[in-house]
């Protein structure tokens, strides 16, 4: 190993090794740098958005999210919202007016209520439909009025109507008003103040 | 030159004893223990086998616990895998490489010592971890989060052992690497070069890029074990699928990394056999070349019920079917070199036959996994470890043993037994079979792997299976045998050991001297 030649060699030995282990070293590094590189990827992508799954619509790959198949986006049902009270010292009205949905697709509304007076009240909603009809095709999956409401004075609360129209609703009914109205419980309110006073 | 340095004679004041093996630099010795170590390792890992086929005999638990095992199936695919399959090919190429390119020795011949002493000490980590605190890791050989975030001790020790083979490998594939481009004797152009140097080539480089990736990946997994981070631990915000993708991006080119040398001994013996040059040279080298840069783009292939945008599993569905076609071509290449030959065949060619029509089979299997649809249905189950049992044992070990018995001669001076040869390729093949093949149908009908116990409607497969793995593995005691007289002395055998044998080894003397072409040859 002392002639010049293989001294030649011998560095060009030791250039290639150097470079070899360099692109070992990059591939060390690579490794980590997929983790970034892989939830850049999903990010774009929308592979893998388990935390934001409404962030599906836009992504390139929605078409993968699970699709609702029951909705007919051939028509457009115009939802009205209409809230009243009955003898009842509570302010009470619909987020939104009204929404327009396709049969079959979960819908999402709140209604607004406020108790205006200083005392507790407990109170029950009951819907009612116009037409008459649509009420057998309007299926509530969550809704307030499945409950009672005690609200404590000056309480304000959001709540909520999760819907869907049956896609069966008849072709001629395109509105369909969705009216609630508040009834005071009086008996549980005075219950459950006299409990109050009792204890 | 007048004066003799000291370097010249090195070979003749060596240290004896136990120092000439630690300190040797020469490729000859560490070729030597680099087989020797595999050897040793691929009894251990067949012992775990065993006491898995025991357990698996009948069903209900007799043998082994459940954790125990979880620790069997783990630690019998580590070992096999980075123990006996990966350094035997590296053991082979430190003995065959120079020799076949006409180099005086490896191009490091220290750095060929530190990479073949890294790995007992790894060894001793990885077995030893059977007796730390809650035994050895028991999260699959591909040490999957968020199992292996969650494992006791020995999960840090197989880390470090991982790590340490790693360095070893890769110290290791640079050396090949340096060897076969700067170290070829004049003349050897590389399209003259042996082919088994050519996939030795090819699958140092696919070492050199994917060994660190998993050098990181279970780095990750210790800071995820020990510093707090979260990069595979869901509770964190990290995604233990990712885990996969990363382990997957190296764990499928280590395929090839076990087959592509296997290709290269094949391509070494079946025309010698079949006494005629290899068919389509250029094409097997293009072959291997293309097969190694597919082996990056089909990686998720293993993931297919994780959960994969169809997009995605239609693009690794067929990247992966795409890699049957450069394989393909090797397949037709050696049997278009047997076609018309003057075949004998002596044990090294029974071996290699062998491994043709044994590999093809677990190749057409891999077709069938490839199918994202079938394999939602077999993923898990038996038939996958049919599977990849007929590509690495069928395929790899065969092949080691092909060139074992192809090189005895070159390494020992003495020609093997050609009975006792015969002998173990027949029971190896058939015992094979008998262990592997009704794996097939227990996982067509649904038997999961790594599970200790199963439904009674498996029993008879199962205990056919066990029957086929202990005469499988009494077989390899045969090897022992072949080697050990092959040692102590037997028939002469001459430089060119097999009638019409090619290439630079056969021409230095058997067994080959301490040190062979000091003076490089020329090549034509």
């Amino acid at each position: 190993m002392n002639s010049p030649v293989d001294n030649g060699l011998a560095s060009d030995n030791r250039r290639l090794l150097l470079r070899l282990a360099l692109s070992a070293l990059v591939m060390f590094g690579f490794g980590f740098l997929l983790v970034p590189f892989y939830e850049k990827i999903c990010e774009a992508t929308g592979i893998n958005n388990v935390l934001r799954p409404e962030a599906e619509a836009g992504a390139r790959f929605a078409a993968d999210a699970p699709l609702n198949s029951q909705v007919d986006a051939s028509r457009s049902i115009l939802v009205q919202f209409d809230a009243n009270l009955h003898d009842l010292p509570w302010r009470f009205q619909p987020v939104q007016r009204s929404v327009s949905v396709h049969p079959g697709q979960l819908v999402h509304v709140e209604y607004e209520v406020t108790n205006t007076r200083a005392e507790p009240i407990t109170g029950q909603a009951v819907p009612s439909y116009g037409p008459q009809l649509a009420g057998q095709y309007f299926r509530k999956l969550d809704c307030f009025c499945f409950a009672q409401q005690t609200l404590a004075p000056g309480e304000r609360r959001i709540m909520p109507v999760v819907f869907v129209v049956d896609p069966a609703l008849p072709s001629d009914v395109n509105t369909i008003t969705l009216s609630y109205t508040f009834f005071e419980l009086k008996g549980r309110s005075a219950a459950s103040s006299a409990g109050g006073r009792a204890s | 030159m007048a004066a003799v340095t000291p370097d010249q004679l090195h070979g003749h004041h060596a240290p004896r004893g136990v120092m000439r093996w630690l300190t040797t630099t020469n490729h000859k010795d560490i070729g030597t223990m680099y087989m020797i170590f595999s050897f040793i390792m691929f009894l251990s890992g067949g012992v775990l086998a065993l006491t898995i086929r025991a357990e698996l005999f009948k069903p209900g638990l007799q043998v082994v616990q459940p954790e125990f095992f979880n620790q069997l199936t783990t630690m019998h695919g580590l070992i096999m895998v980075f123990g006996a399959i990966m350094p035997a090919f590296v053991g082979f190429a430190n003995w065959m490489i120079p020799l076949m390119i006409g180099a005086s020795d490896m191009a490091f011949a220290r750095m060929n010592n530190w990479s073949f002493w890294l790995l007992p000490p790894a060894a001793i980590l990885l077995i030893g971890s059977f007796f730390a605190p809650g035994g050895a890791t028991a999260a699959g050989w591909t040490l999957y989060a968020p199992l292996s975030v969650q494992m006791g001790m020995g999960m840090d020790l197989a880390i470090f052992a991982i790590h340490i083979m790693g360095v070893s490998s890769i110290m290791g594939a640079i050396n090949i690497v340096v060897t076969v481009l700067n170290m070829r004797a004049p003349g050897m152009t590389m399209m003259k070069m042996p082919l088994f140097c050519w996939t030795w080539l090819i699958t140092a480089y696919l070492l050199i890029a994917v060994m660190p990736v998993l050098a990181g990946a279970v780095t990750m997994i210790l800071a995820d074990r020990h510093f707090g981070t979260s990069f595979f631990n869901a509770a964190g915000g990290g995604d233990p699928v990712m885990y996969q993708h990363i382990f997957w991006f190296f764990g499928h080119p280590e395929v090839y990394i076990m087959i592509l040398p296997a290709f290269g001994i094949v391509s070494q013996i079946i025309p010698t056999f079949s006494r005629k040059p290899l068919f389509g040279y250029a094409s097997m080298v293009y072959a291997t070349a293309s097969i190694a840069i597919l082996s990056f783009a089909v990686w998720a292939h293993h993931m297919f019920a994780t959960g994969m945008p169809a997009a995605g599993q239609l693009f690794f569905m067929y990247a992966t079917m795409l890699i049957a076609v450069p394989t393909g071509v090797k397949v037709f290449n050696w049997i278009a070199t047997m076609w018309r030959g003057s075949l004998s065949f002596e044990p090294p060619m029974l071996w290699a036959t062998g491994f043709i029509f044994v590999f093809t089979m677990g190749g057409f299997t891999g077709l069938i996994c490839a199918i994202a649809p079938i394999d939602i249905q077999v993923q898990d189950t038996y038939y996958v470890v049919a599977h990849f049992h007929y590509v690495l044992v069928a395929g790899s070990l065969f092949a080691l043993f092909a060139g074992a018995y192809y090189w005895l001669p070159k390494w020992t001076g003495h020609m093997p037994s050609e009975f006792l040869g015969k002998l173990h390729f027949w029971c190896s093949l058939v015992f094979f079979n008998i262990t592997f093949f009704p794996m097939h149908f227990l996982g067509l009908a649904g038997m999961p792997r790594r599970i200790p116990d199963y439904a009674l409607q498996f029993a008879d497969f199962n205990a056919l299976a066990s029957v086929g793995a202990f005469g499988f593995g009494l077989s390899q005691l045969i090897f022992i045998v072949v080697v050990v007289k092959c040692i102590r002395g037997g028939e002469r055998a001459a430089a060119r050991s097999w009638e019409s044998a090619e290439g630079l080894e056969w021409t230095v003397p058997s067994p080959a001297p301490y040190h062979t072409f000091e003076e490089a040859p020329v090549v034509r």
